[in-house]
Order: structure tokens, then C-alpha cells, then sequence
């Protein structure tokens, strides 16, 4: 039995209404700790004065320079003692899940089991950078529930200036829109920056973010440094027994409306199946007897909304990969950014493919270390020295897949054109 | 003894293979799926090329979780499911299944113990979220409590799949927007400066890290009451908050100045049009813990403005492309205010450059 709780009625008026309530949670925590009672305290307190008291500092665990999130209490009495003393600090681990976020129960079970030992027993599944995050930890325990952790094979995420946690969609193990294996690209390219995960040190955080399409499930081109979005080289596949299912089942209105009119880029084409054009790049889906609907894959640009709607009669192609954008963040300090094309395709079949994808990101992060400014993100960098010298400092040979439309001013210097224009010539011949 | 236990060394072991936790049958067709559909709300059913069968049960959960509460998740995977889970970006729970047999039993179960069932397709699906008031160092706002109060009111959205297309909400402490883009989109707006506490300036912060954090340049070093300070240029100061990280004693929350503001149209899909930022229209809304009803109303008039009038297949983005702006402001009734105009960089390309109008 835990000491009696602090009055609480602004946090009581969220154990209403139907969603599953953290509060009602924390309180059956505090049936049994001191530490969740003045939780619930400091948290009450925060609404009666609509301010945060929670203050960073320095905790960490032994051989690691982050991922532990410090927070001390800023609530103090008039000499200076913690008003809610049991919750003086309240520390948070960040724990790097398996990729996909899939769990067996026992592991779900023993984490608990150790956070019920040495943590308030408040987990959070998960943060919004993907770690499962630990809440609720003194200084003292943080080591102990760490080596815990660490025997379970699970490892502390980032925080500060350092590569992040990642995350990766649930993909090839259960998704047919998946164009790589996502999870052994997130572990392959995570597990080659743990030095820059576990001892910060770069100019910013660094994230990455893997997902199979581009439906973008893991948001990666708004919200990571190094974007992995997967995509198909060849023809979409169809399946003529699946269209014909789906087109029984929704007709030509909404075929029209749905699909066909809602292509970005005009490829789709209704058309009788004796006129559907022979070339090697249209592919054509049976809608019925008489009809097809016909998709010029020269046009496509992959955006995946045919094939979401209609499912399994339309599906990504064979040759598959991934297209990389590198630069995406949020707000602060110049405003949201989202990623920029660098790689439109990459194959990442095998070990030595995901070796090249290790090595790209790696120069990336080299040069993002030498050249960003103190606290400017990758996609500040570029914005600051220009998309161009962002390429030459990786090695990358520019390509109008990286733009939406070419220069609209004439302001640059371009008397090395014609040197320019021979270089490729000569990778052009050099290729052929 | 103790001692050589408290000098273990950490195994540096990253991410974990994922094998080991996934259901089997997701490991055994890996790669190797053909298709899926959703025979119902909150229910994801996926064939393989092999002929194999999976039923995913999506349900809704509070993501700051206590260990009850994880252990009774663990109970219903066990007793209903078949002992693995995996969560969405969404904290929303999945329960694979490979015998369809059990759905209907574990949809029955996780409602009764009081996880909604849902948020698949065209759902309101829950609110990607920060940490706010409970741990964050700097928050303007509580974030789980305003996510309940939201998903309280978007519920029976969460359970249906009767929205134009998927709607993903997020909310953020501050401006930093930690909770990234989305359909709809919560997020601290200041409306003042922030209050200098001169006699911990020179102690706590690092000033010229403070100075170039200023994305307009509005702070300068000063004396203060012969003290080594930072001040604030109040003409140029945007209420961003960029300086309060780095520097406790610029305090930018405000119980009362700290408003709320609404952000709609983020899209980070690829699909039809290619992603997009949000976009401000709504701000000055009170920080009303402990459920701020005025935020909710206005989330809930656009989401429903949204549902009745958009078609199907448009995310809320999708939808203002099509009725334009005008149209969006007097659909939902929200003011359009000069605020809404942009004079940040790169704004010349968000102003109207043809006499296209809707009349």
C-alpha cells in the first residue's frame, strides 16, 4: 500500500469518456508506489497552473553519452526541498525496438517486470522518434534497470546531438506494397551508427527512417534526415482475377472517380481489351470481359494510390528498391522542411546492397558533421550551401529527378557549362 | 561481488533481429504477400502467395501505458490471440491472428476490457503525440490529457471507417512540433516573449548559443542590473520559443498567452499528390486544461465539415485543393485573419499568382 493520494480533480476528469485513460493507469500505479502518488501530484499541479516543472540535467548509464532523458523536479518549497519528493526525478529511457515494433508477450511481460523493479511503471509505446520509452526512473536506479534492459539484447536509443532511433513500417512481414526489406535495411544502417547513437557528438540529431512505399507509413520524408522510401523499377503487376472482383464489386463510377481520375500523373486508361496497347511498358488489369484499364509505366510515377484502392489487382512491380530524400525536419529554426530526392533508386536485395546503402549514409553523416553549423539539421545545411555542393561533397552526380522544375532566375555563374555538358558526355560513353 | 556487478559493461548490441518476436506466420511469408482487404472496421486481413492467412485486430490504447495495463494487453494475446502483438506508429495495438475463428472473440474481449476497436481505412485513427506536462522540460501543454479529451470526442470516428479517406491527427507541447505533420494537427502557439529572469542568464545559459538559436535574430547580449544578460528585440520577436531550450530563464509558457492553434492538410503519403505541409488556421484558442473544449470544438467542426463534404479518397488536403480556401474558411466558419498570410521565407510561392477564383 502506497501513501494516500494528492487530490487530484483536474486529472479525475480525464478517467471519463470512452478512449483508455493514462490517468486511471498512473492511479492504479499509485495504489502500490509512492513515486506514481507524487507523479500524479506534480502532474496535477501542472494543470491547476498550466506550466511545466520538469527540468533536464545530466544521468546517464556507464559507457553511453545519451539516451537517457534526465528530468528533476522544478516544484520546491520555500527552503528549497522537492514539494512532491518521491517524484523528484522521474528519468526516462529510451529503448530502440525491435524493427516493425513486433513483439512476443514475454518480452512485453519483462520489461514490465523490470519497470515495476526499479521504474514507476509507465511505459510509453512508443515515442514519437520510436523508442519504447522507460518513464519514471531515480538516478540511482537507472544503471539497474539499464543492465537489465541491456541483457533482454535490447539497447538504449539516442537523444542530443546523435544518430536517433529509427523507425521502419511493418513491411515484408505482412504488407504486399513493400518494396524492400525494410527491417534489414533499418537494422544494417542503424546498427553501423551505434558510436553516433550512444555517444553524441555530431552537430544536431540525425534521423532515419525506413519505409516500404511510397505510401510513407513511417512519415520519413517530413521527418527524417536520410529518407529510405521504397519503389519498383518495371511494370505494375496486375492480376486479372482480382480486378475482375474488385470492378464487380465497385463498377465503372467509381473506377472512374476513384481511380482512374485520381492518377497524379494521367497513366490509367480505360480501354477495350483488343485495343490496349502491345508495348513493353503498359501494363493492363481485366475489369470484365470487354474492358481493361491500361497503366502507361513511363508515366507512373509510383505514388501507390491506384494500388491501394484497388488492392491485389494492381501491385508494385518485380524489380524493386528504393528511392533515398535526404533533409526532412520540423519547425525550428528555418521551418518545416520536407526531404529532398538524392537516390531515385537503389536496389536492396542483398547484403552488398544494403552495404552500399550503409556507405551512402555514412558519407552523408560525414558531411553533415563537418559542415553543418551547431544545432542545424541536415536540410538546413542544404538550404544554407545550395543542393549542388551538398552532392559534390558525397560524390553524387546531380539528376532532374532531384526537381521539380529547373532554375527560374538567372542569377548563377555558368561559365564551366561546357565543361559540365563534356563530363557527361563522357560518363554517357564511358556507360554505354 | 556488488561491486563487480556494478561495473558491467554495456553490450552494444542495437537493434534487435525482428524474427524472434513476430508472429510466425508473418516470418514464414515474409516478403511474400499478394493482397489485402478489411472485412470490417479495425480489422486488416492479408493473403500470401502461398495461400496462407493472417487477421491483424488494430485497437486503440492510451500509449502512456502502465504496466497493468501492458500486462492485460499480454493477457488477451495469450488467452485470444496467438502471443504476439505489434504497435503501430500510431500506438495503436495489433493482435496477428492466423484462424479467423478467433476475431471475432478477441474483438469482443478487447472492447469489454476497454480498448476500442478500429482505426484502419477511413478512420479518425489516434493522435501521434509528444509527452507535454508529464516529463517534457518545456512543454506549453499537457499532451496526453489533450489526446484523450480529442479521442474521447472522435471515438465512434476511430471505430467506423466512414471518413473521406484516413484522417492522422497529431498534437505538440510546443512549437517545435515534435508530433509532425498530419491531417490535423494540435500545436503551442506563444503570443508573447519570454520573461527574462537576469539574474540566471548568466549562470544557466550559454549566450551566444541562445543568440544564434533566434531564427530572427531578436536576441543580443546585455548588462542587466550589471549582470552579464540577454534581451529581446519585442518588435522582432516571433514567440517561436526557440530560445527557451537552450535557455531556461527566457521563459515562454504562459498560463494565459499560450494559446492553441489548429493546423490542417499535412499529408506525408506519396499518394496521388506529393507530400505536404500543414497549414495554419486556427489560432488563440485557451490552453483550458483539463479538456479544453474550445481545441475540441474546433477539431471537430473541421473534421466534420471534412466528412460531409468531401469525396471519397480525399485526405483533408486532397479536399482544400479542391473546394480552394475561401471556400474552407467559409464551410467551417473559422475567421480568416492576416495572421493566416505567410511572410516567412519562401512565401511568395504560397501567395495566389493568377486570377483563378471560385465564386
Amino acid at each position: 500500500m502506497a501513501k494516500p493520494m494528492h487530490p487530484t480533480p483536474n486529472l479525475d476528469q480525464l478517467e471519463t469518456g470512452p478512449w483508455p485513460s493514462f490517468v486511471t493507469g498512473l492511479k492504479r500505479l499509485a495504489k502500490d508506489k509512492d513515486y506514481v502518488v507524487d507523479v500524479l501530484g506534480h502532474l496535477e499541479h501542472s494543470y491547476q497552473t498550466r506550466k511545466g516543472y520538469w527540468k533536464g540535467g545530466t544521468v546517464g548509464v556507464r559507457g553511453y553519452g545519451g539516451g537517457v532523458i534526465p528530468r528533476f523536479t522544478e516544484i520546491k518549497d520555500a527552503s528549497g526541498n522537492p514539494v512532491f519528493k518521491d517524484a523528484a526525478e522521474f528519468h526516462t529511457l529510451r529503448i530502440m525496438p525491435p524493427p516493425g515494433m513486433h513483439y512476443d508477450t514475454a518480452t512485453l511481460r519483462q520489461l514490465c517486470d523490470i519497470w515495476d523493479k526499479y521504474g514507476s511503471g509507465l511505459i510509453a509505446l512508443h515515442g514519437q522518434s520510436g523508442d519504447i520509452m522507460m518513464q519514471g526512473c531515480t538516478t540511482e536506479n537507472v544503471q539497474k534497470a539499464w543492465d537489465e534492459i541491456n541483457e533482454m539484447g535490447l539497447d538504449l536509443g539516442g537523444a542530443g546531438p546523435a544518430v536517433r532511433t529509427s523507425m521502419s513500417c511493418v513491411g515484408a512481414a505482412r504488407c504486399e506494397q513493400s518494396c524492400y526489406d525494410e527491417a534489414k535495411a533499418h537494422k544494417a544502417v542503424i546498427n553501423s551508427f551505434l558510436d553516433d547513437i550512444h555517444r553524441p557528438a555530431l552537430p544536431y540529431k540525425f534521423k532515419f527512417k525506413f519505409s516500404g512505399c511510397g505510401n510513407d507509413c513511417m512519415n520519413a520524408i517530413q521527418r527524417s534526415d536520410m529518407a529510405v522510401i521504397g519503389t519498383w523499377r518495371d511494370n505494375i503487376r496486375t492480376d486479372d482475377d482480382l480486378g475482375k472482383k474488385w470492378f464487380a464489386k465497385h463498377g465503372m463510377n467509381e473506377l472512374i472517380n476513384d481511380v482512374v481520375s485520381r492518377c497524379p500523373t494521367k497513366a490509367l486508361q480505360i480501354k477495350d481489351a483488343g485495343a490496349v496497347r502491345k508495348d513493353a511498358h503498359i501494363s493492363a488489369v481485366a475489369l470484365d470481359g470487354k474492358q481493361c484499364l491500361e497503366i502507361d509505366n513511363k508515366d507512373c510515377v509510383r505514388c501507390m494510390h491506384c494500388i491501394n484502392v484497388m488492392t491485389g489487382a494492381l501491385s508494385p512491380g518485380k524489380d524493386k528498391g528504393a528511392s533515398i530524400l535526404v533533409g526532412g525536419k520540423s519547425h525550428l529554426k528555418i521551418g518545416g522542411l520536407l526531404g529532398t530526392l538524392v537516390v531515385p533508386f537503389i536496389k536492396l536485395d542483398t547484403e552488398e546492397d544494403r552495404e552500399k546503402l550503409v556507405e551512402l549514409a555514412q558519407s552523408i553523416i560525414d558531411f553533415f558533421a563537418e559542415n553543418a553549423l551547431e544545432h542545424e539539421r541536415t536540410g538546413e545545411m542544404i538550404e544554407r550551401i545550395g543542393l549542388v555542393n551538398f552532392l559534390e561533397g558525397i560524390g553524387l552526380d546531380v539528376d532532374p529527378h532531384m526537381i521539380n522544375t529547373p532554375r527560374t532566375n538567372p542569377y548563377v555563374r555558368t561559365d564551366g557549362w561546357d565543361e559540365e555538358v563534356a563530363k557527361i558526355e563522357a560518363k554517357k560513353k564511358a556507360a554505354a | 561481488m556488488a561491486e563487480a556487478q556494478a561495473l558491467r559493461k554495456a553490450v552494444e548490441c542495437g537493434v534487435p533481429d525482428n524474427d524472434k518476436y513476430m508472429h510466425p506466420m508473418l516470418l514464414k511469408n515474409r516478403g511474400n504477400w499478394k493482397y489485402h482487404d478489411r472485412p470490417r472496421p479495425g480489422v486488416l486481413h492479408h493473403v500470401a502467395h502461398s495461400g496462407d492467412q493472417v487477421w491483424s485486430v488494430r485497437a486503440g490504447t492510451q500509449r502512456q501505458m502502465d504496466t497493468h495495463t501492458i500486462r492485460k494487453l499480454c493477457d488477451i494475446a495469450e488467452q485470444f490471440g496467438e502471443g504476439h502483438v505489434r504497435f503501430t506508429i500510431r500506438s495503436n495495438i495489433e493482435y496477428i491472428v492466423a484462424d479467423q475463428k478467433k476475431v471475432d472473440p478477441l474483438i469482443a474481449k478487447l472492447e469489454g476490457e476497454g480498448f476500442p476497436v478500429g482505426g484502419t481505412g477511413n478512420s479518425v485513427s489516434m493522435v501521434a503525440h509528444t509527452q507535454g506536462w508529464l516529463h517534457c522540460d518545456i512543454p506549453g501543454t499537457d499532451a496526453s490529457g489533450v489526446v484523450k479529451s480529442m479521442m474521447d470526442a472522435l471515438y465512434e470516428d476511430f471505430k467506423a471507417e466512414e471518413m473521406p479517406n484516413r484522417v492522422h491527427l497529431s498534437t505538440s507541447c510546443c512549437e517545435i512540433n515534435c508530433g509532425g505533420q498530419a491531417d490535423l494537427a494540435v500545436i503551442v502557439q506563444h503570443t508573447k516573449p519570454p520573461t527574462i529572469n537576469h539574474d540566471l542568464v548568466a549562470n544557466v545559459c550559454e549566450r551566444p548559443t541562445v543568440v544564434a538559436r533566434c531564427p530572427v535574430a531578436a536576441i543580443r547580449p546585455a548588462l542587466v542590473n550589471g549582470k552579464p544578460s540577454l534581451e529581446v528585440d519585442e518588435k522582432k520577436c516571433i514567440c517561436c520559443g526557440a530560445c527557451y531550450p537552450p535557455c531556461p530563464p527566457m521563459q515562454i509558457n504562459d498560463p494565459e498567452h499560450s494559446k492553441l492553434a489548429i493546423w490542417v492538410g499535412g499529408k506525408n503519403s506519396n499518394a496521388r499528390g506529393k507530400p505536404t505541409f500543414m497549414k495554419l488556421v486556427a489560432s488563440g484558442l485557451p490552453n483550458n486544461a483539463p479538456r479544453w473544449p474550445e481545441v475540441n470544438a474546433v477539431v471537430k467542426n473541421i473534421l466534420m465539415t471534412y466528412k460531409a463534404d468531401a469525396r471519397p479518397w480525399e485526405r483533408l488536403a486532397d479536399w482544400i485543393d479542391r473546394i480552394g480556401w475561401p471556400r474552407f474558411f467559409e464551410k467551417t466558419g473559422l475567421p480568416f485573419t492576416k495572421y493566416l498570410i505567410d511572410d516567412w521565407r519562401g512565401s511568395r510561392a504560397t501567395l495566389n499568382s493568377s486570377n483563378h477564383v471560385r465564386f
